[in-house]
């Protein structure tokens, strides 16, 4: 077919973010032990109870198995082949921007995320991680102005250790799965961010990911804390480049919410996805769970996923506190050999809770997408309710969609709801639109935009704009 | 059949055309000239090939030309993309318009406007000067403006896809006009919607060949030619009264003019 042809054509964009820095990088060895994690930890000059939350889960990790229950493929990950720790040399202490090394303000640049006073975003508050390290956090006086912390987790840890000690792990233990316990004994760093009591974080918050070196992996830890009647929106982009390696990216993601407490939770994933054969890209296994502790609290996570060769991914919510609400909100766009498995948990624990699911799959190429999802109600979850609703959408015949819905109810006096469905971008379709001047890939694009159309008007404003373009750009041939 | 002198030169020439899907010979030899402020009818059997005929002027990617040529405004245009058929003036009405979902109708109208006005080298329009133009053109079609903000196509019932085909014919303004059974599945007061709108649409500068298997669109529309297709071939071309014939006579007496040729 003319057709088929021409998707193929059409859904081969090369990756815009695929440049590396050039710079001096301190690493440490190759490999995993405890004397490595006692060196990461010393690095980063951590309190005793962190190394020992590192050991533990080292110990943990050291007895546990990689799953194999995702609907993916790939070879055995060797994790004495990694380097844990990587780091642009830099003055040890930073005080201002001015000292940051252009080199790496150039990158952010680069990427669209300029950090430097006179060119940062307006109204978003960035925290620029590069490799293993927080490079630069924009804003943080304005913040402190209405206590808002956002800052490194590394930071946190030297100044808000109690915050640490209290919080962290409370959401994903190391115990939790085998990339969560690695995660927790070799974590880098990440952003950590606390509002306090009835505030309105005045604006988002955002943290970009880049990984740099081709064999360092990155382990970012992040650490959201809404107090009482408080409310966040925060953000996260990650790009990386052009490897033939395939870099391991396990980061963990714990977001609390108390009374009344609102997190809204938005990423746009683009790591470099391998090449059309499948050499290289980033294997993303990453752990998101928050934790609707207080009543009326609400957490909402919405995700546009389009980069990595493998995403392993289930943004969930643990429903806990009376009425509170979970939403999950997501698009995920493979193409080539990408594969990707996602979705998310809801766990009704409390009455009158409430989750809504929202999952948007594009297929291509010869890409396999996989939503996997599961919908808990507890014993205690009287009057509460789920809605999912999971949309798969293939373009071109050698791509594949699956759809894996659990439910599990222990509460008749619940309302659980699943909606699925599958389409295809049809040849008349395609013709109808073509047969009005619109350009054969602004079709594409157009129905792609249609179809995630319920997703991105949860995103914030300038993401979602930046989504329509990534999804057009992952499926346009015309712009390099 | 064209014999008389034109003052113009023919917005399309279909010469000699065959073509076939999945090797499935359904056009064999079709011929056939526009002239602007002509008004052509088609009319014939199911599955005699008119939706064809239609579809490959306007380049749909299933059908392969075989043999023969189409000229739009001298041009060969056999190899050209569908999108560029439309920005140069090509305009089909659906028989059965398809429905996107999620693609909300005014912005459909407004890129397809935009891509025709581009190749016109006109200014495209923003949303809001494209609010004010569609505004204008709904009321040829006596549209509601609550069809904007629908997904194409999506939920609409057949007379309102019908009008929406004409709707776009309308911001389009396109030099030629095949509208593929336009009438089929209207009532009384949408066929006459609909027959108004294209007389508005169309002027001494625009050719129209309207597809139909009935008598009461002609009626509102008066073509200046007919053709009767029939197992891809037009078997006889006459003026408007052959129409009257067809309807009085019924396709069986077609069959006569095959075995005559």
């Amino acid at each position: 077919m003319v057709n088929e042809n021409l998707v193929k054509d059409v859904v081969k964009e090369p990756y815009k973010y695929g440049f590396v820095t050039d710079i001096e990088t301190e690493k440490i060895e190759k490999g995993l032990s405890e004397d490595i994690i006692k060196l990461i930890s010393k690095k980063k000059e951590e309190p005793k109870f962190l190394l020992d939350f590192r050991l533990k889960a080292f110990q943990k990790w050291q007895k546990m198995k990689e799953p194999d229950w995702a609907a993916l493929g790939y070879n055995k990950i060797d994790y004495q082949d990694i380097i844990y720790y990587s780091a642009p040399k830099q003055k040890e202490k930073i005080s201002s921007l001015d000292e940051v090394d252009p080199k790496l303000l150039e990158t952010f640049d680069k990427l669209g995320i300029p950090l430097t006073e006179q060119k940062k975003l307006t109204n978003v508050a960035v925290d620029a991680v590069f490799d293993s390290v927080s490079i630069a956090t924009t804003f943080r006086e304005e913040l402190a102005e209405h206590g808002v912390i956002f800052c490194s987790i590394s930071e946190a840890v030297k100044n808000h250790a109690d915050l640490i000690e209290k919080y962290l792990g409370t959401v994903v233990p190391a115990s939790d799965n085998y990339f969560a316990a690695l995660n927790s004994a070799v974590f880098s760093d990440g952003s950590f961010v606390y509002i306090p009591k009835g505030v309105t974080c005045p604006m988002d918050l955002s943290s970009y990911f880049r990984i740099n070196s081709g064999d360092s992996g990155q382990f970012e830890r992040t650490l959201i804390i809404a107090e009482e009647s408080s409310s966040v929106s925060y953000l996260e982009g990650c790009t990386a480049p052009m490897f033939d390696t395939n870099t391991l990216h396990a980061a963990v993601v714990e977001l609390i919410a108390l009374d009344d407490a609102s997190i809204k939770y938005s990423t746009v994933q683009n790591w470099y996805a391998g090449d059309e054969e499948g050499i290289g890209g980033i294997f993303n296994f990453v752990t998101k769970r928050g934790k609707c502790l207080g009543k009326r609290s609400k957490i909402s996570w919405s995700q546009v996923e389009t980069g990595s060769a493998i995403t392993w991914k289930y943004p969930s919510c643990i429903l806990l506190g009376e009425e509170s609400v979970g939403e999950f909100y997501s698009v995920a766009l493979t193409n080539n050999l990408q594969q990707a498995d996602t979705g998310t948990k809801m766990i009704h624990i409390g009455p009158k809770t409430k989750s809504t699911i929202v999952s948007k799959g594009i297929s291509a190429g010869n890409s396999k997408n996989s939503y996997r999802g599961l919908v808990k109600m507890g014993t205690k979850a009287t009057g509460s309710r789920n809605y999912s609703q999971c949309d798969s959408m293939l373009i071109g015949d050698q791509a594949s969609a699956n759809t894996f819905p659990y439910i599990k109810s222990q509460q008749p006096n619940s309302e659980i709801e699943h909606e699925a469905s599958t389409c295809r971008i049809s040849e008349d379709q395609l013709f109808y639109l073509q047969s009005r001047g619109i350009e054969f890939e602004e079709a594409v694009s157009m129905m792609v935009s249609g179809f995630c159309r319920d997703v991105f008007n949860q995103l914030p404003m300038e993401f979602a704009a930046e989504a329509d373009k990534l999804l057009a750009l992952k499926l346009e041939g015309s712009v390099g | 059949m064209q014999s008389k002198m034109k003052e113009s030169d023919p917005i399309l020439e279909v010469e000699n055309l065959s073509a076939s899907t999945d090797n499935l010979p359904i056009l064999k030899g079709v011929s056939l000239t526009v002239y602007p402020g002509e008004i052509h009818a088609i009319m014939g059997r199911n599955g005699c090939g008119k939706s064809t005929l239609s579809k490959i002027i306007a380049g749909h990617p299933s059908y392969k030309i075989t043999n023969g040529d189409i000229k739009f405004l001298g041009e060969n245009i056999n190899s050209l993309e569908p999108e560029e058929r439309s920005q140069s003036g090509i305009f089909l009405g659906f028989q059965y318009p398809i429905e996107i979902p999620g693609v909300s109708n005014l912005e459909f109208l407004r890129v397809s406007t935009n891509a025709r006005r581009k190749f016109l080298n006109k200014e495209e329009l923003d949303t809001f000067d494209f609010e004010e133009l569609v505004k204008e053109k709904l009321e040829i079609v006596k549209m509601d403006h609550a069809f904007l903000s629908r997904s194409v196509n999506q939920g609409f019932s057949g007379g309102e896809k019908k009008r929406n085909e004409i709707l776009q014919m309308a911001l389009l303004e396109p030099k030629i006009a095949i509208l593929d059974e336009t009438d089929s599945g209207l009532d009384i007061d949408a066929l006459r919607i609909v027959a108004s709108g294209i007389k508005k649409i169309s002027n001494a500068q625009t050719g129209i060949i309207l597809i139909t298997h009935y008598q009461r669109l002609l009626d509102e529309i008066k073509p200046n030619y007919v053709h009767v297709m029939s197992d891809g071939q037009i078997i006889k071309t006459g003026e408007s009264d052959l129409a009257l014939e067809l309807e009085e006579k019924g396709y069986e007496w077609t069959d006569n003019f095959i075995k005559e040729t």
